[in-house]
């Protein structure tokens, strides 16, 4: 054997090795951490620990993903758009042959923690297992135990509709060894308890993150902790950063207008609207007091310090009068003539945060679409805005917009008809 | 013209220029009430003022219809028995007490009917959906329109709508949607039923027909049906069905 064979043979063994070895530690990162898998079914749970797992399955708003429209609660099959495909949550009802009904505390706890289901598949983060991870053994416990009190509902999982190769297995593991690593809450010793109570909450079972955070080519978050806002992938809402002044930073704001916020959809400079009536909807309006309060105390004191203050054009810039015909004739009846809203209906728009964001999508969207705000008890009977979609075209809306973010004080760049007709064609 | 009182006077020169204008041109904005008609904007942008219908023929009239018929119709569009993405997005945040007293509000209102549609058919297409309405076809096991619409065809209180005073587009529309399975309703989908036993050619007389006749002044819902319902509808309080 020439002497050049044998060194590509050598380089060859070598090459096997390392991905033999790189695969060795792909799966030990994928198990790590685990403890041996307890198959026994959960005793009979107590009602103390089913009505538990009833409020924490609402502050997750596990329902939200977990039904399909007009379907039975938590019995699956809504899509949770991704860039690499349709992710279908699955029917979390105790149904022995389609549900959760054969599950174990420990193989819940497992998929909660490990982002692994039952016999060992690994899970898709677009269930945020990422966020959910924190989440403390005996909330879990007590998720499961509700969950097994529910009428089980015979619905067979509807398969994930991904791309190649995002439906392999292997690829998957890769991500969840690159992204992903099992942790539980870590509480702060120098931050009061209602503090850590917020910081367990929003890191974890409320998986603030899994919008306001932006994700990298691959769908991944930094971690659990960034809540400094992103595009909300395929939907396209901008879910604001929350560690903004400029974006949705509530430092500034009194406690009450933070918890009036996320209990009512409405408050006194803001109201919810998009994904996040949503999440108004079906988790953060059925907190209790001490857990919304524990939450706010926790959003209030985010750090800032990153912020970058939006760009404003230089010179100002100055809207076409095109824009302010339209504002007259479609807007200016509800939103003022000087953009000054109606306090408890209509937002101001004037120094508005939401209008002068860098990112246009939820204008475009807000403005296609109109909308309520959730219809929540403490504003039962929420003031809407008709949809335009069908009224105004890409240039007419990217007009209006271009005049509501240089009037009454407003300074953001104009808006494209281009900017317009890419959100449209995602509106849905 | 920077001293107070010029600006004052230029302020009131412009307001009287302003009030000069013809309504029509200024549309002066109506001030804020804390009314479930000021609240409703969200409805009457498309659906027209008081929501008497958009005069496009796409966007049907929802004033003075039954309210459990509203109620029905918002509920099947939030949870996706109706599918048109903007009513979907409009009222998914939206809870069954609201959307019950929306219902309430527009079935209230006693808006006048626009004039009837001429028709363009011809005299044997228009007495074909002549009969369809006010016979049915017992042949193709269809009843007559009015059985359940009632004798007068402005619908049956509290859920059977009217079936004049719409425009000819609306009514294919809605009939083709419920005969290709676009269009449900609560089960047992009776107009489902009944919409796939109707041929196209039956569909344009029933709407040619229906869309030509004139809506009498303040003319209502009836109080009840004129005879038993020929078949179970769902969400409609009528015997058998579940809702």
């Amino acid at each position: 054997m020439s002497r050049a064979v044998r060194r590509l043979g050598a380089a060859f063994a070598l090459l096997i090795a390392i991905a033999l070895l790189l695969g060795a530690l792909v799966a030990w990162l994928n198990v790590r951490g685990e403890e041996p898998v307890d198959a026994t079914l959960p005793p009979a749970a107590t009602p103390e620990q089913i009505e538990r797992g009833a409020y924490l399955a609402r502050a997750g708003n596990c329902m939200g993903c977990h039904t399909a429209r007009g379907g039975t609660p938590y019995s699956g099959g809504r899509a949770v758009p991704t860039p690499f495909g349709d992710v279908y949550a699955p029917n979390l009802t105790p149904d022995a042959a389609t549900g959760i009904g054969g599950w174990s505390d420990s193989q819940f706890w497992r998929a909660l923690h490990h982002g692994r289901s039952r016999d060992g598949r690994l899970l898709y983060p677009a269930f945020p297992y990422p966020n959910y991870t924190r989440i403390a053994r005996t909330d879990a416990d007590a998720i499961h135990a509700y969950l097994r009190s529910l009428a089980p509902v015979h619905q067979p999982n509807r398969p994930h509709e991904l791309r190649f190769p995002f439906d392999q297995q292997a690829a998957l593991a890769v991500w969840r060894a690159l992204y992903f690593r099992p942790a539980p809450f870590e509480p702060d010793p120098a931050r009061t308890a209602a503090w850590n109570r917020g910081a367990y909450l929003v890191e974890g079972l409320g998986h603030c993150n899994a919008c306001h955070a932006s994700r990298n080519a691959l769908g991944a978050t930094a971690n659990p902790l960034d809540l400094a806002g992103g595009l909300i992938p395929v939907q396209n809402w901008y879910a604001p950063s929350l560690t903004s002044p400029y974006e949705a930073s509530v430092t500034g704001w009194p406690a009450a207008d933070v918890s009036a916020l996320l209990k009512t959809g409405v408050a006194p400079r803001a109201s919810v609207s998009g994904p996040m009536s949503e999440v108004v909807l079906g988790g953060t309006q059925h907190l209790n007091a001490s857990d919304l309060a524990a939450m706010v105390d926790y959003l209030r004191t985010l750090p800032t310090g990153n912020a970058v203050a939006p760009i404003e054009p230089d010179p100002p810039y100055r809207p076409s009068a095109v824009g302010g015909k339209i504002y007259e004739q479609h807007c200016a009846a509800c939103h003022g003539e000087q953009g000054e809203g109606v306090r408890g209906a209509y937002p101001a728009l004037a120094r508005n945060r939401a209008v002068l964001l860098d990112s246009t999508a939820n204008l475009v969207h807000i403005v296609l679409e109109g909308g309520f705000p959730p219809a929540t008890p403490g504003n039962p009977r929420p003031f809407g805005m008709p949809p335009f979609a069908t009224v105004l075209n890409d240039t007419e809306v990217a007009a209006l917009l271009s005049y509501l973010r240089a009037s009454w004080g407003n300074q953001a760049p104009p808006v494209s008809a281009v900017e317009v007709g890419r959100f449209r064609s995602t509106s849905r | 013209m920077n001293s107070p009182r010029a600006r004052l006077a230029c302020a009131a020169l412009f307001a009287a220029a302003l009030s000069a204008l013809p309504a029509a041109v200024r549309a002066a904005p109506a001030p804020f009430e804390d009314t479930m008609a000021q609240r409703m904007q969200a409805c009457t942008g498309c659906h027209g003022a008081q929501g008497r219908a958009a005069s496009d023929g796409y966007y049907p009239r929802i004033a003075g219809k039954p309210a459990q018929y509203l109620y029905n119709q918002l509920v099947s569009f939030r949870d996706g028995r109706r599918d048109y993405v903007l009513m979907t997005n409009l009222l998914a945040p939206l809870d069954d007490a609201y959307l019950r007293e929306i219902a309430e509000h527009f079935a209230s209102l006693d808006i006048p009917y626009p004039p009837p549609q001429p028709a363009t058919a011809s005299v044997d297409t228009l007495s074909r959906g002549e009969q369809l309405v006010t016979r049915g076809d017992a042949a193709l096991r269809l009843p007559a329109c009015v059985a359940c619409h009632g004798t007068a065809l402005m619908g049956v209180a509290p859920a059977f709508p009217a079936l004049i005073g719409m425009p000819r587009d609306y009514l294919n529309a809605q009939l083709g949607a419920w005969r290709t399975g676009k269009r449900h309703a609560p089960g047992p989908d009776c107009m489902a039923q009944i919409a796939q036993r109707l041929a196209p050619q039956d569909i344009s007389a029933l709407s040619q027909w229906l869309a030509a006749q004139p809506v009498p002044a303040h003319a209502k819902p009836a109080a009840a049906l004129p005879a038993p319902i020929p078949l179970e509808c769902g969400g409609t309080g009528t015997p058998g069905a579940p809702r």
